[in-house]
């Protein structure tokens, strides 16, 4: 039963990924992303990490996804306004990517021989919140330090760029 | 239980699909996502390691992971309106004029 929720997750998850490279429109491309985030979300179901499944929908499918869509819609990107590289370009990327495929699972082969134990109920809350403020408080607080930062960068980039566009 | 080598498969097929987005599209916008789709699939591998080796210090990697991700969309999303406003264009193709 589970093996068979793993397969239709991945399978819904590969398929909307190749979807979002492939698909012509902006907006259809992110839409395929969500999809993909939800599926992964439920491997993290899977995999006995709740927290990680309920943080991860409210990130990326509610606010990242939202940033996305509303960029789209901002500056109106359609099918027309789709930028296309040459053939040639794409026969390269295809066939680089494929390449790194195979690297990849060269040289992955055999490392699961590295996992002996097997999972507990190490993905609730409760665990996770003990080592995050114990063993991790220090990076917890940098973490947001830097999302203060890039809060600042961004309204400055904003802010510099409507000050030009109204001289 | 499922055995770890599917989520290693997985994680490759999605990493592998991120990659050949970012090199196949020149809209910007998809790039980014492709590169969200990546970082996705390095967290789902570190979740999976995480969980079978029963050790905690992988998903809180991927909470801090996820914090990064969302500070790098906002920044980046914010440089490609100013881009756009400049040029008129998300295609990455023209953005070569710091070419020396």
């Amino acid at each position: 039963m589970t093996l068979y929720a793993f397969y239709f997750l991945s399978f819904v998850a590969i398929f909307s990924a190749l979807l979002v490279v492939f698909s012509k429109n902006p907006v259809y491309s992110v839409l395929y992303l969500i999809i993909t985030f939800f599926a992964i979300a439920g491997h993290y179901i899977l995999l006995n990490a709740q927290f990680l499944a309920v943080v991860h929908v409210i990130v990326y499918a509610g606010a990242i996804m939202v940033l996305f869509l509303y960029v789209i819609m901002l500056l109106n990107l359609n099918e027309e306004s789709e930028p296309h590289k040459n053939t040639m370009v794409k026969i390269a990327a295809v066939f680089s990517s494929g390449l790194l495929l195979l690297v990849l699972i060269g040289s992955l082969r055999g490392a699961s021989q590295l996992v002996h134990k097997t999972g507990g109920e190490i993905g609730l809350v409760q665990n996770l919140g003990q080592v995050l403020f114990g063993e991790f408080l220090f990076p917890f607080e940098v973490a947001s330090i830097l999302l203060l930062a890039a809060m600042v960068g961004v309204v400055m980039v904003g802010k510099d760029e409507e000050k030009n566009a109204n001289d | 239980m499922i055995p770890i080598e599917n989520y290693i498969w997985l994680s490759t097929a999605l990493f592998t699909i991120g990659v050949l987005g970012v090199l196949f599209r020149r809209n910007a916008i998809i790039v980014f996502a492709c590169i969200e789709l990546m970082l996705n699939a390095v967290n789902l591998l570190m979740v999976a390691f995480s969980s079978y080796l029963n050790d905690a210090t992988g998903q809180v990697f991927v909470f801090f992971i996820m914090a990064v991700a969302a500070a790098e969309v906002a920044v980046g999303l914010a440089i490609l309106v100013m881009m756009y406003r400049n040029t008129k264009s998300v295609d990455i193709d023209i953005l070569n004029r710091l070419k020396g």
